[in-house]
């Protein structure tokens, strides 16, 4: 991962891990074509990963029944030879076309990676920080409540109330209760679906008087100029009261968001990018749509859909790069170099 | 075959037939009973099929499992009613069900 504003150059930048972006890798793959991906995520799988991992997928040809974790693993697994890198925790902020018809892709953390063709396989949007349905939240965002911790230093010295039973929830009650003036951790039940040890942790923490744990749910923020003071709880016992807080960190899940795909100048159609049927191209030569993110007449939202896309796609994606190479159409069961670039 | 009765936050009652195996949020869906998402087509993956069972239905639909409860952090104003409508299956013994949705979904 570039640590630095060098730009990265590669081949094909690929916005979005999903099923659908890892098995593109594995047909540009055989195309010669050497791959980045940028996912928000932390991990490779987006929707299978995140929403199902557990689940049982049953259309998967050839796989009766496999859980989105389980083919995550294969396709991760399946892309190996061709040495993708992955470049996790970042969202995709802008696309820029260079003179030389390249394109400059940079993430928020300010990184650039510069590709011949981009293939956004961005699925069903970003995954970001769902908001909790508390009346008036959004007054409050960026100055009391966070979705997630940037800078510890924000929390230095106040008053935190975490919400959540999760690992998030849990993971950031341990590491900023040592900073924070106060610190209450606010949950709906007993039980907290976080890791065993990060349980354990926080419970000893509010066994020394460390921080306070209230079973029950915020129903209200309370202060003004988009600061917090309080949070008005209704604890499980049914009865009303007054957090005091200065910082919120609420954690209820994740939720797909297009983000700023709509700010690339692209033609959209709501919320989708347009393709055609042969090279799943947008309306930008150079950049190309596959899975969950394009449409065209009769477009199925299935992972085997989005992984016919990704075997026409990397043909004209070829073709954009190399206009004059020849393609040879060959079988991976029968070609020796196919063969030798899966190292088989 | 039970007869459901889901109770919009507005109060207008909406009463449906619905076929026994079929979920409690697939007929609600299927006769747009406003205020029920499903956003996840009912994977129990995203709380946005969230009803109040009625009090003298609660000991008939049975508790919520695990990975529900789970999804349930997720969602609005939790109370002891609360399911995901989408991990209720309909049953003859479900016949007359009386269901509430919730002021918003998360
Ligand atoms: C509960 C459930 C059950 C399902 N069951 C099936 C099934 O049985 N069979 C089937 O075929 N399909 C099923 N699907 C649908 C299937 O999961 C999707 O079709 C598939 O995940 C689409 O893959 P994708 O790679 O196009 O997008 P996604 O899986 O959505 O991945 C896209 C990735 O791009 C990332 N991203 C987007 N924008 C940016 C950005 N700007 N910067 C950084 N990263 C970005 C996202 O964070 C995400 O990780 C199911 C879906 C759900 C929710
Ligand atoms: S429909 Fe998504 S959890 Fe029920």
């Amino acid at each position: 991962m570039s640590e630095n504003a060098d730009i990265v150059e590669t081949d094909v930048v690929i916005i979005g891990a999903g099923p659908v972006g890892l098995f593109a890798v594995f047909e540009l793959g055989l195309l010669d074509l050497k791959c980045h991906l940028i996912d928000i995520l932390d991990r490779p799988g987006g929707q299978c990963a995140e929403l199902y991992p557990e689940k049982p997928i049953y259309d998967i040809p050839a796989w009766p029944e496999i859980s989105g974790q389980g083919l995550t693993d294969r396709l991760m697994e399946q892309i190996k030879p061709f040495e993708p890198e992955f470049h996790f925790n970042r969202m995709v902020t802008g696309v820029e076309k260079q003179e030389d018809g390249s394109f400059v892709v940079t993430t928020d953390e300010n990184e650039k990676i510069k590709g011949k063709v981009i293939v956004i396989a961005a699925g069903g949007g970003s995954f970001q920080p769902k908001r909790p349905p508390v009346p008036g939240i959004e007054e409050f965002e960026d100055h009391s409540v966070y979705y997630s911790v940037r800078r510890m230093e924000e929390f230095r010295d106040h008053d935190i109330l975490i919400v959540g039973g999760g690992d998030s929830a849990l993971d950031w009650t341990l590491n900023l209760q040592p900073i924070a003036k106060s610190l209450t951790l606010l949950h709906r039940r007993d039980a907290f679906r976080g890791a065993p040890d990060s349980v354990n942790k926080m419970k000893k923490l509010v066994d020394e008087g460390k921080i306070d744990l209230i079973l029950g749910q915020v129903t209200g923020l309370n202060g003004a100029d988009g600061v917090v003071e309080s949070a008005s709880v209704k604890t499980k016992e049914g009865d009303l009261i007054d957090v005091n807080c200065t910082r919120v960190l609420p954690f209820f899940g994740l939720t797909m968001k297009l983000g700023p795909i709509a700010d690339w100048g692209l033609n959209l159609n709501e919320n989708l990018l347009p393709v055609d049927t042969e090279k799943f191209a947008t309306s930008e030569p150079g950049i190309f749509a596959i899975g969950d993110i394009n449409t065209y007449p009769g477009k199925l939202k299935l992972i085997l859909s989005g992984f016919h896309e990704a075997a026409l796609m990397a043909q004209a994606a070829k073709k954009h790069i190399s206009p004059d190479e020849r393609i040879v159409f060959q079988y991976t069961t029968s070609s020796t170099s196919l063969q030798k670039k899966l190292g088989v | 075959m039970a007869k459901i009765t889901y109770i919009a936050h507005d109060g207008t009652a909406f009463e449906v037939d619905a076929e026994n195996g079929s979920t409690v949020m697939e007929n609600a869906i299927k006769n747009a009973v406003p205020g029920i998402e499903a956003e996840c087509g009912g994977a129990c993956a995203c709380a946005t099929c969230h009803v109040y069972v009625d009090d003298a239905w609660t000991a008939k639909t049975g508790e919520a499992e695990a990975m529900e409860e789970d999804m349930l952090d997720f969602a609005y104003d939790i109370q002891p009613g609360s399911r995901l409508s989408c991990q209720i299956k309909v049953t003859d013994d479900l016949d007359g069900l009386i269901v509430r949705v919730p002021e918003r979904q998360a």
